[in-house]
């Protein structure tokens, strides 16, 4: 089978220079070659590869001043809780919040977790409800049907419609007096929609209910502000967004986090202890039990640097499109494309398959051209179940991806036909 | 710009493919021993096997799955491969099997396992090893299922 991907070739594009290849030599891992051919790394969506300035920063904290935050009197301490809560106040200018308002977790799974067991264990009864969407990543769905297990609250759903977008039509019927908590996420880490996140706040707050925006898949890509979308919480991870494993950020409106209970109690979160009793600190540490990811909180900051030399603006271009270059290439050679059809809806994640290749063989005959892509049900098993398969291939874009990126996709991807005819 | 990747094409062998698209022993069988489904949560590949026996053989097969193709291939396979054999030839298949996906194919008697043989490239795929063993595993589930069953019910009987 001959396919025309010239004709698609990047000539129609005049993308920006100052994304691509442009910012690959800032990340070392690039000089790496994978089965002997260079590395296109499309996975970007599970985690994104690391700057410089990030690694040399964990490997600074190490050399130069580590030590427990906090309590310590000594230089090397006092360096240590400076520089942690830098970060804070990083995060907090890059989503325009307070710092009282992040709070650091191990992950966005642990952030959410945080909500439901700090927040809606002690809000909810068994007569109300909470409402997720079809399309949760299983981060926001498992903690939910915990919680309700426990209580009995009910556990409502807003409905996927085929072209993977959520259907809102029957919003305020889903959304009532009973509804004690919204929980969505901002941008599918399957289909790559983009929710109304903001209208649906909106919505929740008519009635009284909070928003959690699980914005683990939307931060890297699109320029987050809080007060805009006005959620009550906010869940996102740092190692998405080329910071290092290991860090997850919860923000909290003031008041929400100060009625929320430590869901961790141990050193650190506390005021006053006696052998009877406990009183906690204060927001936002009163969450954060025990000695912390100290090194990765710290090196996050350097990615949360790098990024805001990144004009977002001018990223989402960028990106768009390698989203329309990749999609009319799949669709040229015979892939099905999950979620919409419109790349202007959806962010750098593309889900695909094939009547006659199974994802797993797709990734591993990619994986010999050097290709990352991820296969499998990617953490949303009722959603694949929705759409009637059991997995997907997924390609998913960064800064640093390009056209020739896209086209070696393609051009491999060609080669799956020579085996899967 | 493609070269020919010689990985590729041990691993996906004619008869594995060939097993992939048309996969043998698919459907029901009348009143089976014992069925069993196997999953596997990271990828989400499904087999399920019914197994009816007769005389300490193994009289019919019958393997259901869906996946990639090397998990379907493999189940296919053995399903071709199972019938008249009895517990011992079995087991001696399954580790056979094994072997060879740990690579070590100079060790394995390859006139013993049947279309199996072909899945020796699967070993240089340490992530793919699973979707291998996967209707294995799951038929050696079914059989210890059949056994502790058939051994309880022993017991049962010489209780009464």
């Amino acid at each position: 089978m001959k396919q025309d991907i010239a004709l698609l070739k990047r000539d129609h594009y005049k993308y920006d220079n100052h994304f691509g290849s442009d910012l690959r030599s800032d990340f070392p891992i690039f000089s790496r070659k994978i089965h002997g051919k260079k590395l296109v790394y499309l996975d970007n969506a599970a985690t994104t590869q690391k700057p410089e300035s990030v690694i040399e920063a964990l490997s600074k904290y190490y050399k130069r001043f580590n030590a427990n935050i906090h309590r310590g009197i000594h230089k090397l301490a006092e360096e240590a809780t400076t520089a942690y809560e830098e970060t804070r106040k990083a995060v907090a200018n890059f989503i325009n919040t307070d710092e009282k308002n992040i709070v650091f977790a191990r992950n966005a799974t642990e952030s959410i977790n945080l909500v439901v067991l700090g927040w809606a264990s002690n809000h909810t009864t068994r007569e109300d409800e909470i409402l997720i969407t079809e399309m949760e990543h299983h981060s926001n769905l498992v903690p939910w049907i915990m919680l309700s297990k426990k209580i009995g609250f009910k556990l409502r759903y807003i409905p996927v419609t085929d072209e993977g977008e959520l259907n809102i039509s029957n919003i305020d019927n889903l959304i009532n007096e009973k509804t004690k908590l919204v929980s969505l996420t901002h941008v599918s880490n399957v289909l790559g929609t983009i929710n109304p996140v903001k209208q649906i706040t909106a919505a929740a707050h008519k009635v009284g209910a909070k928003v959690l925006i699980d914005a683990a898949q939307s931060i890297p890509h699109l320029k987050i502000d809080v007060k805009e979308i006005g959620c009550d919480f906010m869940a996102f991870s740092a190692h998405k967004m080329l910071g290092p494993t290991g860090v997850g950020v919860l923000y909290g409106k003031t008041e929400i986090l100060q009625e929320m209970q430590p869901v961790y109690g141990g050193g650190e979160m506390i005021e006053r202890v006696t052998y009877e009793d406990a009183t906690y600190n204060e927001i936002p540490w009163r969450f954060e039990a025990g000695t912390q990811n100290i090194a990765d909180v710290i090196a996050f900051k350097s990615a949360l640097e790098y990024l805001q030399k990144i004009n977002y603006e001018k990223a989402r271009q960028h990106e768009l499109k390698l989203i329309k270059h990749t999609m009319e290439g799949l669709n040229k050679l015979g892939f099905k494309i999950l979620g919409p059809t419109e790349s202007s809806e959806r962010i750098g994640v593309i889900s695909f398959m094939d009547d006659v290749a199974h994802p797993h063989d797709i990734a591993t005959i990619l994986d010999q051209h050097g290709v990352a892509i991820r296969a499998g049900h990617h953490c949303a098993q009722p959603l694949m179940r929705k759409f009637g398969v059991n997995a997907t291939a997924r390609a998913s874009f960064y800064i640093y991806n390009d056209m020739d990126d896209v086209d070696t996709l393609l051009e491999s991807l060609k080669e799956v036909r020579k085996y899967f005819e | 710009m493609n070269k020919k990747i010689p990985e590729l094409d041990t691993l996906y062998r004619e008869i594995i493919l060939d097993h992939y698209k048309c996969p043998r022993g698919r459907g029901k069988i009348e009143c089976p021993d014992i069925t069993f489904d196997g999953y596997n949560p990271v990828c989400g590949d499904e087999v399920n096997i019914s197994l009816k026996f007769n005389d300490g053989k193994i009289e019919e097969v019958a393997v259901n799955a869906t996946g990639c193709a090397i998990s379907v291939a493999a189940g296919s396979m053995l399903a071709e491969l199972l019938p008249g054999k009895n517990m011992e030839e079995i087991r001696e298949i399954g580790a056979q099997f094994q072997k060879l996906l740990q690579g070590e194919e100079k060790n394995v008697n390859l006139d013993k396992i049947g279309d199996l043989d072909t899945m020796e490239g699967v070993s240089k795929f340490p992530v793919r090893i699973k979707c291998a063993l996967l209707a294995w595993k799951t038929i050696e589930h079914a059989l210890q299922k059949h056994s502790d069953e058939h051994h309880s019910h022993t017991k049962t009987t010489v209780i009464e």
